[in-house]
């Protein structure tokens, strides 16, 4: 087969859409491989708009590991806006990469990352107008193995029509994997065709492939047993963990992308995993055990990626980045070596309880001293004892206070409401809390324009955690609650004037949580939702929660079960979950034993500090928390000098 | 201290960059090749870059000046290879000199302009341009940040000549062929025009879809949806009508654009 490029039809549309450029390609680090010079060709999407998805570490990581390789090509795609999609059909232009603008049905595997349920109707855009099968059974020979990965894909069940094979955890080694499990097949003739292969890749383990697993289901409505079909295939599939970051230093040249994203920065994965047992916290529960990156791993990606990206901005990225173990060294090693660069640091994810003043200064030192963001989550301390997230009233305001009188005038607050166990009082907290800060700020700084902005979003139960059989609380609840709440801020005017309040109201939450405990009945809600017009649900101008509940009404309805029995209720514990023959590691038992401990607000240590707590992650996947301190020095230590974090021999005696 | 003027181009896919890509763009390529640049003070540092009107989003121009500080004294030249190396395919730094005195927006009056015109016949484009410079006045409608606009594209129009047949680069102007050659131009085999014009820069700027719309008022001429404008010179215009190169030094005359053949 002949792959061109559809460049030259697409280029015609392009003053016609809104932000053309980020359909052109040409990003910086960006590679490019003949088609022919090849065995095995990736095409990677993230499935949402370009200026989130060339941000995603996952998607650059696997992209250039994959072009590493010799004989292999990669290249990305991404949701197209409904404006381009539009002419796109008017003028019968396939789904293309932005790499090389090479139609996406003529790659080996399609590979898509899913931070988020709200990407599943851009799946369905990107294969129809890929000319892909929607449906896996109706795929042939010569359509490319759909394949997903990402957080969302540990319960990959609502999208299972869709997808030919999903892997769950870490990607860096499952895809030279799969990799070597395509590239022999075809090297060998494609004997038994695409079952061939989708089974050569199920019996490898840690790759799911759904279609080769029968669900049968009870009369009312719960799971009765997940079974695979083929003798050949196992019964549960287990996660991947990627051990030793220090040996997978990427992405080693991040994209740069010409359009503006959502992330300008050159980011670092200090370290993988999170041991705080936040329970709502799916991240943290299905990235286990912690894994350090070193100081001299972390001093060398930063040095290569900002000579090869011209960013401003380090990002020292993961789950809870003042957690690490070195941290302190870390930042004043960098702070030190760029300083009167202008390049900034910023630490994405901090606790309150993990973050110190020094490290604050430290990380404002050559760049813009930017507003602080601390995320207690609960208002109550009860509710954060059923969240685990132990973060007190007086951690918070001591912190607040130092970050206050050392300059700072500004500090953000996440919480989330609908939270189990919550109450109208848990989140009435919420406006005491922030008005505390606002007198502690007043009072150590002696100033008036303190503020406080607080941002809440609706909980979601996810699973592999201890909420996985939590009732969901329904919208109007939240949002009842959420009117409270802002009473409860406007009470007083002269400290609610400096509290700034930001939410989103409970209707979105409430379909992310049908997506993320559904079963396989819902692929006909989604694939109903998309032929009605879904696009784009994590957009609040393209989501309608209209559609998704009718939508789902006519196609649940014949089934038995209806939005209220995947959101609103409680689960029991011995329930098959959807999820159950996809292993995260995580013992069942030790999650409902946390559910329960939940329940009667009973806290939970960290592994990492204290001795393990068997929530069964190492044992069954032979992994071991990896943590320092090293010992080890950021390398060079070295100040780079003024102007630019690069240093140019071409300059010198200029 | 170093001031240093820079002609760039933004062409090909690039074209389709706004003015904040290009300027992310710039500020990144400068970090990424060392270049000792001075920042500006405060809260939120920049580098200390300075940007004369910019093409919109979607067109080209071999012609486009941007003004640097540095911290350190550099040679012109060895700026412009390094930085070149450090930025996209497509935006190409074309030229870089000290800056002489005076504002660089004062030395950017006018602009000569390329507009192709696949599909439209030269006869039918000769006389629309024709009708055009033969009118008082050419009021087009335009969306502005302040909302519709009503502008006198006649006005700012300085001169405007009709050449035929795609392959033709603006032939004698100053721009040195290698430059002039922005995309790949679509074979001939079907009416094309092609009009090269001169436009003062006024307030609002009249732009190559305002001389588009003028055609239209004017003289009902419908250029299909292909139509793409090129910048290919801008400067000041002196007593005999030709346009002054932005970097030539005040006593110095003509130079010759460097990073390409001399022209002619
Ligand atoms: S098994 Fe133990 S050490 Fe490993 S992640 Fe779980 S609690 Fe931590």
């Amino acid at each position: 087969m002949r792959v061109e490029s559809v460049f030259d039809r697409l280029e015609p549309l392009l003053p016609r859409v809104s932000k053309p450029v980020q359909y052109v390609g040409g990003e910086l680090n960006a590679t490019a491989k003949a088609w022919d010079d090849v065995a095995v060709r990736w095409c990677l999407m993230y499935p949402d708009a370009y200026e989130v998805g060339l941000p995603n570490q996952g998607v650059q990581i696997l992209y250039e590991i994959l072009n590493e390789q010799p004989d292999v090509l990669a290249e990305r795609t991404y949701a197209v806006w409904p404006d381009l999609e539009e002419l796109m059909r008017e003028h019968d232009i396939p789904q293309f990469t932005v790499d090389s603008h090479r139609p996406v049905g003529a790659f080996d595997v399609l590979g898509l990352s899913f931070a988020t349920e709200l990407g599943y109707t851009n799946l369905l855009s990107a294969l129809d107008l890929a000319g892909i099968s929607l449906h896996a059974v109706d795929r042939t020979d010569d359509d490319p193995i759909v394949l997903a990965g990402g957080h969302a894909a540990f319960n990959p069940e609502p999208i299972a029509d869709f997808l030919d094979a999903a892997v769950l955890g870490d990607g860096e080694e499952a895809v030279l994997e799969i990799t070597e499990a395509i590239r022999r097949w075809k090297a060998e003739g494609q004997p038994g065709g695409r079952d061939e292969l989708l089974l050569r890749l199920a019996e490898s383990g840690g790759v799911y492939v759904p279609k080769f697993y029968d669900v049968s289901y009870r009369p009312d409505g719960a799971i009765d047993e997940v079974v695979p079909n083929r003798d050949r295939v196992p019964y549960r599939v287990f996660k991947r963990t990627t051990m030793e970051l220090d040996d997978w230093p990427y992405p080693k040249k991040p994209l740069v992308p010409l359009a503006e994203s959502v992330h300008e920065r050159m980011s670092v994965e200090i370290f993988r995993g999170c041991t705080r047992g936040c329970r709502f916290c799916q991240a943290g529960m299905i990235t286990r055990p912690v894994r350090e990156r070193s100081i001299e791993g972390i001093g060398e990606m930063v040095q290569r990626g900002l000579a090869a990206t011209g960013f401003d901005e380090v990002g020292l990225l993961s789950l809870s980045s003042a957690d690490h173990s070195e941290i302190a060294e870390i930042t004043k090693g960098l702070a030190d070596r760029y300083e009167g660069t202008n390049t900034g640091l910023s630490l994405p994810s901090t606790r309150v309880d993990a973050f110190n003043i020094d490290l604050a200064n430290e990380l404002s030192r050559n760049g813009r001293r930017s507003g602080l963001t601390f995320a207690p989550e609960g208002g109550s301390e009860r509710i954060r004892r059923v969240i685990n997230k132990m973060v007190s009233e007086e951690d918070l305001i001591r912190t607040v206070s130092a970050a206050f009188a050392n300059g700072w005038r500004q500090v953000k607050l996440y919480f989330m409401c609908g939270l189990p166990t919550e109450t109208d009082e848990d989140v009435l907290q919420i406006a005491e809390m922030a008005k505390e800060v606002i007198r502690a700020g007043r009072e150590v700084s002696g100033r008036k324009d303190i503020r406080c902005t607080i941002s809440i979003g609706g909980f979601v139960p996810k699973p592999h955690t201890p909420f996985q059989w939590a009732g969901q609380t329904d919208p109007d609840t939240i949002d009842d609650r959420l009117r409270k709440l802002r009473q409860a801020i406007n009470a007083d005017r002269s400290l609610g004037r400096n509290i700034g309040m930001r939410y989103h109201d409970g209707k979105p939450s409430l379909v992310e949580g049908l997506l993320s405990r559904g079963d396989r009945r819902l692929g006909r809600v989604i694939e109903r939702v998309w032929r009605e017009g879904g696009r784009f649900d994590g957009w609040n101008e393209h989501f309608s929660f209209e559609r998704w509940m009718s939508c789902a009404t006519a196609e649940l309805e014949q089934l038995g079960v209806d939005v209220d029995w995947y959101t609103t209720r409680e689960r029991g514990e011995h329930e098959v979950l959807p999820w159950d023959h996809l292993d995260s590691g995580l013992d069942k038992e030790w999650l409902w034993a946390d559910w329960q401990d939940a329940l009667d607000a009973r806290e939970q240590d960290d592994c990492r500090w204290t001795p393990c707590f068997d929530c069964g992650v190492c044992p069954t996947m032979g992994t071991d928390i990896e943590v320092g301190p090293t010992g080890r020095k950021l390398l060079p230590i070295s100040p780079v000098g003024q102007g630019s974090p690069v240093r140019n021999p071409a300059f010198n005696g200029g | 201290m170093q001031k240093l003027r820079l002609r760039y181009a933004k062409r090909g896919r690039l074209r389709f960059t706004s003015h904040r890509d290009v300027a992310r763009a710039f500020e990144r390529a400068l970090r990424r090749a060392g270049v000792p640049m001075a920042y500006s003070q405060g809260f939120s540092p920049h580098p200390k870059v300075s940007w004369a009107g910019a093409v919109p989003t979607g067109v080209s121009s071999v012609a486009e000046y941007a003004e640097v500080q540095l911290v350190e004294r550099l040679d012109p030249e060895v700026l412009r290879d390094e930085l070149n190396a450090a930025l996209p395919d497509g935006i190409d730094v074309l030229d870089a000199a000290d800056a002489e005195p005076g504002a660089l927006a004062d030395r950017l009056q006018v602009s000569r302009w390329r507009i192709d015109l696949p599909g439209t016949d030269v006869a039918e484009l000769r006389d629309a341009v024709t009708a055009l410079m033969a009118a008082d006045t050419a009021l087009v409608e335009r969306m502005t940040k302040d909302g519709r606009r009503t502008i006198d594209a006649r006005a700012a129009l300085v001169s405007a000549e009709v050449q035929g047949g795609p392959r033709i680069v603006a032939q004698g102007d100053q721009i040195s062929a290698s430059t002039a050659q922005v995309d790949d131009w679509p074979e001939a085999s079907e009416p094309y025009g092609i009009l090269v014009t001169v436009v003062r820069q006024t307030t609002p700027v009249v732009r190559p879809d305002d001389v588009l719309s003028a055609l239209r008022v004017v003289a009902d001429l419908a250029p299909s949806a292909a139509a793409s404008a090129t910048r290919l010179e801008q400067g000041r215009l002196d007593d005999g009508g030709r346009i002054v190169d932005p970097l030539a030094r005040a006593s110095g005359g003509d130079r010759i654009p460097a990073g390409g053949p001399a022209a002619g």
